[in-house]
């Protein structure tokens, strides 16, 4: 795996002196998604792809719903994340084409390689899918031997390099200000807590709301 | 970009040409139009407004709309000038008139005495070049207020026991205090510190076309799109502009400071945007490009009769470089804190800006404040615990539980001069325009690490006193890429050892000026942009001075 996409050294060099937006920045290909998507994506009008043929699209949200899943709340599939990918790899994130044409072959060649019998991901359970996940998760430990269901297993760089890219592009397209394109009705962001205005007025949350003001409180604390 | 622009020809000699439109060059530009200078400023990006401004995070983090951009810009990264540098990037900067101060969180922390005093009172530390500065902070005091005052920033005078003094109280009152500042106020002083609002450039109050911040919660990184961050776009431009006598020329990439037989500067070259070559030609030259790009025109620039660079007789140009330290750690809440909302840092602590290094062990201060700089994406690939598996139901689980329950207790700190910190100009990457790319070379001096480690282990206890329930961070690292970009053309009076005078002059070119991060002779404690905006406003001041004495003209 490219180790330029590796989170850990992502967190390390966050720790290392730079905050998480200069991280981000700094990290080439993160968020190379796509823009635009906004119509395709709250289009009522049967989804109609770019980029990705329709079989190929529902291989590829198949694993943006293992990626996020949908339980009690919407997930990938509801924040119409594939539809953004689609649109993103379409227009100005061309680079990335190569690694979702060569990388989704790969991944379902996997799928053979772990379940014989069957040649595509979206035919598994989603028990079984998250087992091909797995499969490309990263060591728990640096130079430690890979986990266990990853042993014996071909090594597959472009299968591995397409899951990492997929899933940055997932995740992107799931928090994103719906006003960009993904995130479908805001459902990302009502997963995570976040009111969809524009702007924001005190008291921000619940430590603020029953604060004194300044004077009271400084006032309050020579008391003690 | 407005109607009273004049539009000066590149063969009219004017009064200043300005190089770079940001924190420094914004405030030149007003305050030498304002006193009556034909002034050019020649900035290398864009020309954008409130209007170009959005919450895109694609456009801001993939495809750098503000920022410096590595593929047209390529720089390298080596530790120590033995080591062959590989290409990284390794710098940011902002690229667009009003520079860095468009994109940044706006902090605003003055440097406090000990910053300009520092080495008589500690004295020569081994493996740093650590001077005292030429002038002092109640040289800098009124150029402090005014820049407060001026541009608009938001703060409480006399709420911290550790401030310098000041001559005036601030122009309008802190920005509404978030959970993260309460829950950081509330700890600290259990611990027995000294919680203060922070002081920030971004406007509580209106001013005239600039609205008051309406907590949209995009700072770092994003232009602000009502104007209440206080850049030198919304705040120094447009009054420079008003003059009439101020020209932006945008899109203008300046490469070569020209000079003539006697060893004056002419003019600057340029690359307008279809990349047809230029010289503005003008009475004297202002370099407001930043600590790196700085050092790299005057690299550039270099002649027969200049076989180092420009103004660079003495060596220094590039070195002692200094990126402040920075860490964090991040811990998670009961409640909701909901911090996404509104501006980043409400609560600052400045009890630990003067170490006493015999004590603890190692030289340095910094300050603690409690932040919130994430955006929902940046938050998802940053600011997870780091055991969380990164896909999956427990990722989802845990995205939706603390998106709105994290906060982060940063540190920032001093970065000590080292000689062998600098930004070159490598030898093998070239720009898109044919132009070498700068090279950086790094390795914080120990005591830096030191530093930061210590001040984690308070970020730590309030996070504690606070009631986190889960809190970590990562032990300090070398640092590989900077922000803060001080100390490359450090001001001095000796022409042996530092590239500009006490008046932002060359020595070696009479009319050739330097202001910005490079300037600097210490980092102070991680906050530069206010002592660079009120160098700029003292650097105006001293230039006005010199030209009206006819000090400068040819």
């Amino acid at each position: 795996m490219d180790p330029s996409l590796s989170r850990r050294r992502f967190l390390a060099q966050g720790a290392g002196g730079l905050s998480a937006v200069w991280v981000s920045a700094h990290w080439p290909g993160l968020l190379a998604a796509a823009t635009h998507a906004h119509h395709a994506a709250q289009s009522a009008a049967p989804p109609k792809f770019e980029f990705f043929t329709a079989e190929e699209a529902k291989e590829i949200e198949a694993i943006c719903a293992r990626i996020i899943p949908s339980d009690d709340t919407p997930g990938a599939r509801e924040a119409g994340v594939v539809f953004f990918i689609d649109r993103g790899l379409a227009t100005f994130g061309v680079d990335d084409q190569k690694t979702y044409r060569e990388g989704l072959p790969e991944l379902q060649a996997r799928v053979t390689e772990m379940f014989s019998g069957f040649a595509k991901f979206s035919a598994l359970t989603p028990e079984q899918q998250d087992q091909v996940l797995h499969s490309f998760d990263e060591p728990a430990e640096p130079g430690k031997a890979a986990r266990p269901a990853a042993r014996n297993l071909r090594r597959r760089p472009g299968a591995q390099n397409f899951f990492e890219t997929l899933r940055q592009h997932t995740i992107v397209g799931f928090l994103i200000d719906p006003d960009y394109g993904g995130n479908r009705d805001g459902a990302g962001w009502k997963v995570v807590g976040r009111d969809r205005e524009h702007t924001f007025q005190p008291p921000f949350g619940y430590y603020d709301k029953d604060y004194p003001g300044w004077e009271s409180a400084a006032k309050e604390a020579e008391k003690k | 970009m407005t109607v009273d622009q004049p539009k000066y020809k590149t063969s009219d000699e004017v009064d200043f040409v300005i190089v770079g439109s940001g924190a420094a060059g914004g405030i030149l530009a007003k305050e030498l139009s304002t006193n009556g200078f034909r002034v050019v400023v020649l900035e290398q990006g864009p020309y954008l407004t409130e209007a170009d401004f959005t919450h895109n995070e694609i456009e801001i983090f993939a495809q750098d709309k503000l920022t410096n951009h590595p593929k047209l810009q390529p720089t390298s990264f080596r530790k120590t000038p033995d080591e062959r540098a590989k290409a990284q990037r390794a710098l940011m900067y902002g690229r667009c008139v009003g520079g860095t101060s468009v994109h940044f969180t706006a902090n605003f922390w003055r440097f406090h005495e000990i910053d300009f005093i520092e080495r008589s009172k500690v004295g020569p530390i081994p493996g740093a070049n650590l001077v005292d500065w030429p002038v002092t902070y109640a040289d800098l005091e009124p150029y402090y207020t005014k820049v407060e005052w001026e541009i608009g920033v938001s703060g409480l005078a006399g709420s911290s026991p550790f401030d310098p003094p000041r001559s005036k109280p601030y122009p309008m009152p802190p920005l509404p205090v978030k959970s993260s500042g309460v829950l950081f106020e509330r700890a600290a002083r259990k611990l027995g510190w000294h919680p203060f609002p922070a002081p920030m450039a971004i406007l509580s109050q209106a001013r005239p076309g600039r609205s008051a911040c309406v907590q949209c919660g995009y700072c770092l990184g994003f232009g602000c799109e009502v104007g209440a961050k206080s850049s030198s776009l919304v705040a120094a431009i447009r009054v420079a502009e008003r003059t009439g006598r101020c020209e932006i020329r945008p899109n203008s990439y300046v490469h070569r400071i020209e000079t003539d037989a006697n060893g004056r500067a002419v003019g600057a070259v340029y690359f307008d945007e279809k990349r047809n070559t230029h010289l503005q030609k003008a009475k004297a030259v202002v370099v407001c490009a930043n600590g790196a790009e700085t050092p790299r025109l005057l690299l550039l620039s270099k002649n027969k009769q200049f076989p180092n660079g420009l103004a660079n007789s003495s060596g220094v140009v590039g070195k002692n470089l200094m990126f402040n330290t920075y860490s964090s750690v991040t811990g998670v809440y009961e409640h909701p804190l909901n911090d996404y909302k509104g501006y980043c840092v409400s609560r600052v602590l400045h009890d630990f800006y003067e170490l006493d290094h015999h004590k603890v062990g190692f030289y340095g201060g910094g300050g603690l404040d409690a932040r919130y700089e994430w955006t929902p994406v940046s938050f998802a690939f940053g600011g997870m615990p780091p055991e969380t598996l990164h896909w999956g139901k427990d990722f989802k689980a845990t995205l939706a539980h603390n998106f709105s329950r994290t906060m982060e207790v940063s540190t920032h700190g001093t970065s000590l001069p080292v000689e062998n910190n600098s930004f070159s100009l490598d030898p093998d990457l070239k720009d898109a325009w044919g132009l070498p790319g700068l090279c950086l070379t790094y390795k914080d001096h120990p005591d830096d690490l030191k530093l930061t480690n210590w001040l984690l282990e308070r970020a730590h206890e309030v996070h504690e006193a606070a009631g986190a329930v889960k809190k970590w961070s990562f032990p300090a690292q070398e640092q590989q890429f900077g922000v803060h970009l001080l100390g490359t053309c450090r001001m001095g009076n000796d022409p042996k050892t530092s590239v500009i005078n006490p008046d932002h002059r060359t020595h070696d070119v009479k009319n050739l000026f330097l202001c910005d991060g490079s300037s600097l002779v210490t980092s102070g404690r991680g906050q530069p942009t206010m002592t660079i905006m009120a160098l700029a406003f003292r650097a105006a001041d001293r230039i006005t001075a010199l030209a009206k004495r006819g000090e400068i003209g040819a």
